[in-house]
């Protein structure tokens, strides 16, 4: 490890912003972290067991992680494809769209819920088009993937943008003078290239939507075993008074999304194993 | 296969890249397109590869026109200034790469496309790195990869975009003699961008030199450098004085009429003695003396008209004469070119 010796590091301040940067972590991070583990510690194995299988518990962990998994996988998809159409075609509006990218960000999730649970619905703008399809999304886990999809588009499109602006031009008429097609080269030269930062936008967008919680209560019919979210099941904990049962679940829920980052950050790293 | 360049003409907004261009070059040369930045000369050979459409003109392959082929279908190599090689695939799969695209009809089964590319690990001389990434290889390393991938699909015409531009000089040197010894063993038709003179002289069968979207002059590295057409060329292939006026000199090479006349000397023609032999020599006080190596630069004044010149000399030579500065010497031209000075350098 270069950074623990001193002397021969000729970068300054490796000190004050190695200790700033502890602390704060600590403070934001590790401290409340740390309570919430202790909290839940106050319960016995076998109670904490109880609380975090039972079934309607069980069932919002599918609902949540599977739902997270889609969204993040669809916006992992269009997201490049948006982040490609950005950065190649010159288009009338197109810093209109680049700007519309990151409303997500900003809307209040509230609000995001309420509207796409308006637009959804049976008699909606474009739930009136699904239903007689036989297509229900609002009040359905479909609406969650929904809410969740909005949620987490910006993610994969400004991860993915900067390394699409960066591709090397002329990599891609090597590939057209070696006699690849337009897919080859899409498939073999460029996509491997683009597929660190996919992942990245794909961890952030996945770990996004575990957590959110405000717009999908409003779309999601909140039905228990069907369409209710982890987040969810810990708020009504909250409200009866079980903090301990509520703590244990969120327990589970950092865990479980620790380990799906620490996953998916090891494919990224292999990923870019050219490059060291 | 032999490569007709006609009438190319190509447009950036205002800036005309290649004007009027017309070249043919014979089936297994080795050509270099020489000539300063902005001269077109990679704009001509991206042209050729079909990786830039030209206005107007026309491209043929052994005659046959090719203007209207996508680069896909031209089977040509090419070679990049920085290589361009996909930085997430092996050496092996790079070179590889070419052969693993084909539709499945004419694709090499798997133990001849590890054939192929073990073979042309050899030629490049780099067979025990096939397993590595292209960042952990040197730039010259790099170089010869971009080259093996380019020959790997068999191409009918080799193009190298300033192939040592990105190198240092003595990797520069090794790799471009490496090149003409490959070139003598495969003889498959090649054209160079270069803006480095020496290089073209020591390489190419023939250079052709550009100046602004122009072929100045093409031919082989003996006629341009020894019958330059214009002082375009005379000033781009070696360190060249001027002398405003007809020099009077026995031998000198003419063109053109009397009035506005200059007279071109490179500096390594400058002969520089203590006393005048004849009446050719100019009386001259040294300026500036600095030593490069194998050889010593030593700037003049000229008496008469107050012009600066620069000779060129062997280290030998300088010592023998013990010249120092503001001296005064006297300079004789030994080789001359006279243009009329409607061409400006």
């Amino acid at each position: 490890m270069k950074l623990f010796k001193r002397h021969n590091n000729v970068l300054p301040g490796f000190g004050p912003t190695m200790g700033y940067t502890l602390l704060y972590l600590s403070l934001l991070v590790l401290i409340p972290l740390s309570a919430l583990i202790f909290k839940t510690a106050g319960l016995s194995w076998h109670d904490f067991v109880a609380v975090v299988t039972a079934p309607r518990v069980l069932a919002s962990y599918k609902v949540t992680f599977g739902a997270a998994l889609a969204a993040a996988g669809i916006n992992a998809l269009f997201g490049v494809l948006v982040a490609w159409v950005l950065v190649r075609y010159p288009f009338p509006g197109k810093r209109l769209v680049d700007a519309l990218v990151d409303l997500p960000f900003a809307l209040p999730t509230a609000v995001a819920g309420i509207t796409l649970a308006t637009v959804y619905s049976a008699n909606g703008w474009v739930g009136r088009y699904l239903e007689p399809h036989g297509i229900k999304v609002a009040f359905t886990p479909l609406g969650i993937i929904v809410a969740m999809t909005f949620i987490g588009l910006p993610f994969v499109v400004r991860t993915v943008q900067p390394v699409i602006e960066e591709l090397d031009s002329e990599i891609e008429e090597a590939a057209a003078c070696l006699g690849a097609n337009r897919l080859q080269t899409f498939r073999r030269v460029l996509f491997p290239l683009l597929l660190p930062s996919v992942l990245t936008g794909f961890a952030l967008a996945f770990a996004r939507a575990v957590g959110e919680y405000g717009s999908i209560i409003f779309i999601a019919g909140n039905m228990p075993m069907v369409s209710e979210i982890t987040p969810l099941v810990i708020i009504t904990k909250l409200e009866q008074y079980d903090y301990q049962g509520a703590t244990a679940v969120a327990t589970v829920m950092l865990v479980a999304s620790f380990v799906i980052l620490l996953i998916i950050n090891l494919l990224q790293k292999w990923s870019r194993r050219y490059a060291d | 296969m032999s490569i007709e360049v006609e009438n190319i003409h190509k447009q950036f907004g205002s800036f005309t890249a290649l004007n009027d261009v017309t070249l043919s070059i014979p089936s297994g040369e080795l050509v270099a397109l020489l000539g300063p930045s902005g001269s077109g000369k990679t704009t001509l050979l991206r042209i050729i590869a079909g990786l830039e459409r030209a206005d107007s003109g026309r491209i043929l392959f052994n005659g046959e026109d090719t203007t209207e082929h996508h680069v896909r279908e031209r089977k040509v190599g090419f070679v990049f200034q920085h290589y361009a090689l996909f930085k997430h695939m092996t050496v092996f799969d790079n070179v590889a790469f070419g052969l693993n695209v084909r539709p499945r009809g004419t694709r090499p089964s798997k133990s001849e496309i590890n054939a192929k590319v073990m073979d042309l690990l050899r030629l490049v001389q780099l067979e025990g790195l096939a397993q590595r990434y292209p960042a952990q290889l040197s730039g010259g390393q790099r170089q010869r990869i971009a080259l093996a991938r380019a020959l790997a699909v068999e191409p009918q015409v080799l193009l190298l975009d300033e192939p040592f531009g990105a190198l240092d000089a003595q990797v520069r040197a090794e790799l471009r003699r490496w090149l003409r010894k490959l070139h003598d063993e495969i003889h498959v038709t090649s054209v160079f961008v270069t803006h480095d003179q020496e290089e073209a002289l020591e390489v190419a069968d023939r250079i052709v030199v550009m100046n602004k979207g122009r072929i100045e002059q093409a031919g082989t590295p003996d006629l341009v450098y020894d019958h330059p057409a214009n002082p375009f060329v005379l000033n781009f292939l070696g360190n060249v004085n001027l002398f405003h006026g007809r020099l009077n000199q026995p031998g000198a090479d003419q063109h053109g009429a009397d009035e506005n006349a200059v007279s071109y000397v490179r500096s390594h023609d400058i002969e520089i003695e203590r006393s005048p032999q004849d009446s050719t020599a100019l009386k001259a006080e040294i300026r500036h003396i600095q030593k490069l190596g194998p050889s010593v630069r030593v700037t003049l004044a000229i008496d008469a008209t107050g012009e600066f010149i620069e000779a060129e000399l062997t280290r030998d030579v300088f010592k023998n004469l013990g010249l120092q500065q503001s001296e005064q010497v006297y300079v004789r031209p030994r080789q001359v070119r006279v243009f009329v000075e409607d061409y400006q350098i």
